[in-house]
Order: C-alpha cells, then structure tokens, then sequence
C-alpha cells in the first residue's frame, strides 16, 4: 500500500481499502474528500441516450463511483455511431446501446449498479422512470425530447444537465428547481423542418466528448456541492475558434412550465422524427 | 452611431433599428433557430419587429442546438 492510500485509510471509515485506492485521487481533493466521494457513490443518475453526450457522461460517472446509473435508449449501434460515441466498441454494431454501454460501465467500476431501458423516453414513462434518479444527464438528439425531459423534471422538482451539440459547437446549462428552465430560454421546440440534428448536420466527434465531460462534471459538482453549477447561465463554445461564451439568462415568469402562471400542465410528445427531417 | 453589445462582442450600429433588422445584419441564417435576449431579458419573436434597439444595449443571440447523440 503507497503512503498515500495508508494516510486516506487511517482518515476513513466506510470505504473499503479498494474503494480508498480506487477513488484516492477524488478523495485527496480538499473540496470533495471522504466525505464527497461517499455522496457520489450514494448518488443516482439518469442518462437520456447512450450516444455522443451520453457516452462520455455514462463513463466518467462509472469511473467517479456513481452508485447507481440508469440509462435510457431505444436504438441498436449502428457503424456510424463508433466515430463519437466512445461507448461502443466495433464489436457492439447491431446490440442494444443499453447494453453495451452497461457492459463498459461495469467492466470500468463493477460497483455501480446499472438499470437500462432499452425503450423511447415520452410522456407515458418519463415522470415515472425519473422519478428513481436524484440527477437527470440529457443526452438526447432532438427537441422533443429535449423539451420533455425540461417539463418532467421541472414537474417532479428534479435537478438536469442539459446538453446540446451541432457540427462544431455545443451548449450546456444546469437547471436546479428555481432556476431558470430550457422554456425560460427557448420557449418551445423550432418549427420542425428547419431543425438539423446531429446525423443530418454532422458534428466533429470529440465535440461531443468536451460537452459531455462538462456535463459529467456538473453533476460531480452537483452532488458534492463543490464550487458553482451552471444554473442561470447558458454556456456555449465553438471548436473552431476554441472560444467559450458564458450567457446570464434568467428564470421567466412568462414561463409555459416554470413561470408563475405555467400554461403546460401535462408532459407533451412533440412530433419531430429525430434524424429524418430536412434533408438538404 | 449607436454602441452595442452582441454576445459578448462589441458593434456599432445606425439607429433606428429593430431587433429583426438587427437579427438580418447579424446574418443569422435562420432566425427559426435562434432565440434572443435583450439586456438579459428574453424577447419574444412576436415582439421583435417592435423592440427598438438603443445606445448601450446587449443583446444575446441563443442558437438552438438539438444534437447530442
Ligand atoms: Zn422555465
């Protein structure tokens, strides 16, 4: 046993000396410490979609300890999804995202426990299927889920990191009950037709590994209450120039979801086909 | 000459201008795509043709982006 690990043993009480090695580099940090890293593992996170944000999400949050990760995705791995969705291997084209994304979380950190949903996220099962989770990672490709998983966890009072990418740039904002919500910003879905998503658009793979680690990050933040979320601000970079811009918005009490007088009172499933739209 | 703020970056401008006018001088290629904000207040797009812009004024475009898979 290094020094290190024998200083972080005689310090601690409830992990096991795998675990003290294990997370000692988590542990060692002034700011999360024993006492953080026991948050984390008692944590329960959902990740909407095992693709590009959800794949680097799922990882570092298997890797940080998480003690329980559910995951949610209808598709299969297709060969074009390998460019960016680190995730999935050349071995998994044609198997559930579900469960090859459980397999690699469990051969990174067989302490997590793992609950896949091979099926679409939609107002039938979202209120119920959130509800399990104390933090909600979206990694989804369109807006219609985008807005739903916005409306439930505002509706059930649930903390979420949201998460947008589109050819070289990507966005990303953290919502705590309060703060201001995806419908405070944008109000409701484009128009559909005029919406390019990922697979019509293209997007630079590591694009989605840089948006998805800030999201991993934020909900490390999230649960051991270190420094500040990114609530109340909209942060968006592009790759291309490498620059970051940081945008104050607010909670809107014109709000359809959030606002003193919320219009939506039941989850809506818009219609918008993910990747089929518009093709140019 | 009126001095303003978009996202983040300095412009002058000629006044008088609308935020839509503002929005096309801006190239915004789809202005479907994109929500405003002005001095941190959202803007409805109803009210864009109304909304005048003045000395000073920040204004922020937010890009819708639905990607992520
Ligand atoms: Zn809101």
């Amino acid at each position: 046993m290094s020094a290190i690990d024998k200083y972080l043993k005689n310090n601690m009480i409830d992990l096991t000396e795998e675990q003290i090695h294990r997370y000692s580099r988590h542990i060692l940090l002034k700011d999360v410490g024993v006492e953080g890293q026991e948050k984390i593992m008692n944590a329960r996170v959902l990740v909407v979609g095992a693709g590009g944000l959800g794949a680097p999400v799922s990882l570092y949050l298997a890797a940080a300890g998480i003690g329980r990760i559910g995951i949610v995705d209808a598709d299969v791995v297709d060969l074009s999804n390998l460019q960016r969705q680190v995730i999935h291997f050349t071995k998994d084209v044609g198997v559930a995202k579900v469960k090859s994304a459980k397999e690699k979380i469990q051969a990174i950190n067989p302490d997590v426990k793992v609950d896949t949903y091979y099926e679409f996220l939609d107002s039938s099962n979202a209120l119920d299927i959130i509800k399990e989770y104390d933090f909600i990672v979206d990694g989804t490709d369109n807006f219609p889920v985008k807005f739903l998983i916005n409306d439930a966890c505002v509706m059930a009072g649930k903390p979420f990191s949201h998460g947008g990418i589109l050819r070289f740039n990507g966005q990303t904002f953290t919502h705590l009950p309060g703060t201001a919500c995806y419908r405070c910003m944008f109000q409701g879905p484009p128009p559909a037709g005029v919406v390019p998503t990922c697979s019509q658009a293209g997007v630079l793979g590591a694009i989605a590994g840089m948006l998805g680690t800030i999201q991993a990050a934020e909900t490390l933040k999230y649960f051991t209450g270190v420094g500040e979320l990114l609530t109340n601000r909209l942060l968006t970079f592009d790759a291309k120039t490498m620059q970051f811009l940081t945008v104050n918005v607010k909670h809107r009490d014109s709000c359809e979801i959030c606002g003193t007088n919320p219009s939506i009172d039941h989850l809506i499933d818009y219609e918008q086909p993910a990747c089929e739209l518009k093709k140019h | 000459m009126a001095k303003i703020t978009v996202n983040g970056e300095a412009q002058e401008v000629q006044l008088p201008l609308s935020l839509t006018e503002l929005i096309k001088q801006n190239n915004v290629e789809q202005p479907e795509m994109v929500s405003v904000q002005v001095n941190e207040e959202f803007a409805d797009r109803t009210e864009w043709d109304g909304i005048q812009i003045k000395d000073g004024d920040s204004v922020d475009f937010l890009y819708f982006m639905g990607g992520g898979a």
